[in-house]
């Protein structure tokens, strides 16, 4: 299923969406089948699968430390190519990685190995929209949805430009900084979700860890509720790790369900 | 949409979070570079406070020995003991102008970290400074200066604990205090409009290099050596001197132990000599990285130049062929670190002494020419107590 059609999907029934996040091979290659069936089962309707990078600026300290341990367990591109067309789900994948890695492996290849590994689209958190023409016409060529960050520094300007080039859904960053689960929404959330006009699905992300925020979110007006940091953390602990990823799912589509619209 | 700067390198490649960060950035940079009262205060800094102009000595033993004119152009003696201090001026100025409160800043050696604590602490600014934990093992002096000048030095863990996690952790930073926040980069590198900033704030080097060569030799030198991490002394020194086609620019990175890489890490930094083109810091530029494109750890014995990419400027000059890169290793560096100290009397910073080692293995070949003036980006008492314990034989806690 791609992206668009899970969300009309949702839309039908008057839901909105859970995005899970996690870092594909952490803690190692073998770990990432159980723990994305295990949020799908949670609830998740789309999980991203981050490739990770030696360098991720946009990230803290729970993703970076995530990175390293799926790094150091081998993973790299071509293994996570085929660690994801391996995987066998029914919702919508997203990639989100680091532009060197796509650069690298080359544009025209990476999305091809996008779509040949079941994935849906792809995020690239450290790629604005002025440098990333040649992937924005690439993921087009072969149906990948391109889904672009928006923070609530961004312009006016900056926004129309986004809104015009990304697809699938725009992922609105809740407050200036980096991922990682903090225990207040910030109140900026609410007003870049009125800023930002658009039928492409609004999803909210960067420090939403429990049912209770994602409520508070779905509330405000988000099409989908992004959770990732507080998904690693059970990862790091390595205690009961798929019941309780499962568990925090579970959670926190309840509390998207329970919002009042 | 975004032109490529320097060739196809260049570019911001950043969180949407800082776009429009570089852009006040930018615009604030083209309101007051040439802006009176700013170039006055700027002026006034870079006299009264970092000791400016630097000479531009006859190296007349070194010549000697080697057979042909060595000049150094003496940022060693800038206020803090490096060409750093000429950046985080123009740069902190620029803040203040701007409105800025708060300044981050990277530092590899420390000594980036030093030229910004004491700009920061002379201007007012709140200044926080991230370091490798493994630099700041190895640089304990300019931690306790920084300190002394009222800095906040946050050491970082991740990653390979030298300069590029520490550039990370200050983007983060930045990315999280974006509003009141100056990210005060250190080097040519990053993205646009960085490079740019910090090249122009660090051409008073070249410069003055102009000047002081047409009275001393009635004639710019065949040749300009200095050394190359990110590159902002390199730039500094090289860019007034661009459009010059007959003066020969070698940029000198760091050989390492070896210009060999292994699974993770480069026996080296030289990015410009071996590195691909690839996406670092911001900026599309030549980095070393492995087949997948992870950034490789880099190695050198000296920390302003342990960097697994290169100032984007840099890479385009080398492409063209403007400029020529090359290397020396740690053994060379530090030979040559001692033979300038004998010599001439003058210790020069371990990073320094890649340039000059450069020129010690090169100047019998002719390549240099008959006239040759060497950047001394830096003095060498910071590296003491790194080139006493070598010396002692513990090389292993060095690797």
């Amino acid at each position: 299923m791609n992206i668009p059609d899970k969300f009309s999907e949702l839309r039908s029934r008057g839901e909105s969406a859970l995005i899970a996040y996690v870092c594909a091979g952490d803690p190692t290659p073998d770990a990432t089948e159980g723990i994305v069936q295990a949020l799908i089962h949670g609830g998740a309707d789309i999980v991203e699968l981050g490739l990770p990078f030696s360098d991720p600026v946009a990230d803290g300290p729970t993703i970076q430390a995530a990175s390293e341990r799926a790094l150091s367990a081998g993973m790299n591109s071509d293994r996570y190519f085929d660690l994801i067309g391996s995987l066998d789900v029914e919702v919508p994948l997203v990639c989100m990685t680091y532009y060197n890695l796509i650069f690298k492996r080359g544009i025209e290849k990476f999305v091809h190995d996008c779509k040949d590994a079941g994935i849906s689209g792809i995020i690239v958190p450290d790629l604005p929209v002025e440098e990333s023409e040649e992937l924005a016409e690439c993921c087009v060529k072969n149906s990948v949805d391109f889904i672009f960050l928006i923070a609530p520094t961004t312009t006016e300007e900056r926004i129309n430009m986004i809104l015009e080039h990304g697809s699938g859904f725009m992922y609105l960053v809740s407050r200036v900084g980096v991922t990682g689960a903090r225990s207040d929404v910030a109140e900026s959330t609410n007003k870049l979700l009125s800023r930002v006009k658009t039928d492409i699905p609004k999803a909210v992300g960067f420090g939403i860890s429990n049912g209770k925020q994602a409520k508070e979110v779905v509330e405000d007006g988000a099409d989908a509720v992004i959770v990732g940091s507080a998904f690693v953390d059970i990862i790091a602990s390595g205690n009961a790790v798929n019941a309780r990823l499962e568990a925090l799912a579970k959670e926190l589509k309840d509390g998207i369900l329970a919002a009042k619209r | 949409m975004t032109t490529p700067l320097y060739g196809k390198y260049g570019g911001q490649f950043v969180p949407e979070i800082l776009m429009p960060a570089l852009a006040e950035l930018e615009e604030g940079y083209q309101r007051y570079k040439d802006d009176p009262e700013f170039l006055k205060e700027l002026d006034y800094y870079l006299k009264d406070f970092a000791g400016r102009e630097t000479p531009l000595y006859f190296a007349k033993n070194l010549s000697k020995k080697y057979g042909t004119r060595i000049y150094l152009k003496r940022e060693d003696l800038v206020h803090g003991g490096a060409h750093k201090l000429n950046n985080t001026i123009g740069q902190s100025l620029l803040a203040k102008y701007m409105g800025k409160t708060r300044i981050v800043a990277e530092t590899g050696a420390g000594q980036h970290g030093t030229a910004t604590a004491m700009t920061g602490a002379n201007m007012g600014f709140e200044t926080v400074v991230y370091m490798g934990a493994k630099d700041i093992e190895r640089q304990l002096m300019n931690v306790y200066r920084m300190k002394l000048m009222g800095t906040e030095v946050h050491t970082v863990e991740s990653g390979s604990k030298t300069l590029k996690d520490a550039i990370n952790e200050a983007l983060r930073d930045w990315v999280t205090n974006v509003e009141n926040t100056h990210y005060l980069i250190g080097s040519v590198v990053g993205p646009h409009p960085y490079p740019m900033i910090v090249r122009d704030f660090q051409s008073v080097i070249g410069n003055e290099v102009k000047e002081q060569i047409m009275e001393k030799e009635g004639r710019y030198p065949d040749s300009i050596v200095a050394c190359t991490g990110g590159g902002s002394n390199a730039m500094g020194i090289f860019h007034p001197f661009i459009e010059e086609n007959d003066v020969k620019l070698f940029a000198v990175e760091a050989g390492g132990s070896g210009m060999t890489t292994t699974e993770h890490a480069a026996l080296h930094s030289a990015s410009l000599c071996v590195g691909e083109d690839g996406v670092l810091h911001g900026a599309r530029t030549r980095i070393l990285q492995d087949k997948y494109g992870q950034i490789l750890e880099s190695h050198s014995i000296s920390a302003g130049l342990d960097y697994s990419g290169v100032g984007p400027e840099l890479a385009n000059l080398a492409d063209i062929g403007r400029l020529t890169p090359r290397h020396a290793d740690d053994d060379e560096a530090l030979e040559a670190f001692h033979e300038l100290s004998r010599m001439e009397g003058i210790i020069p910073a371990l990073e320094s002494s890649h340039a000059l080692a450069y020129v010690m293995k090169a100047a019998q070949s002719g390549e240099l020419g008959d006239l040759v003036v060497i950047n001394l980006s830096g003095r060498g008492d910071k590296d003491l107590e790194t080139v006493i314990k070598l010396e002692q034989g513990v090389k292993d806690e060095y690797p």
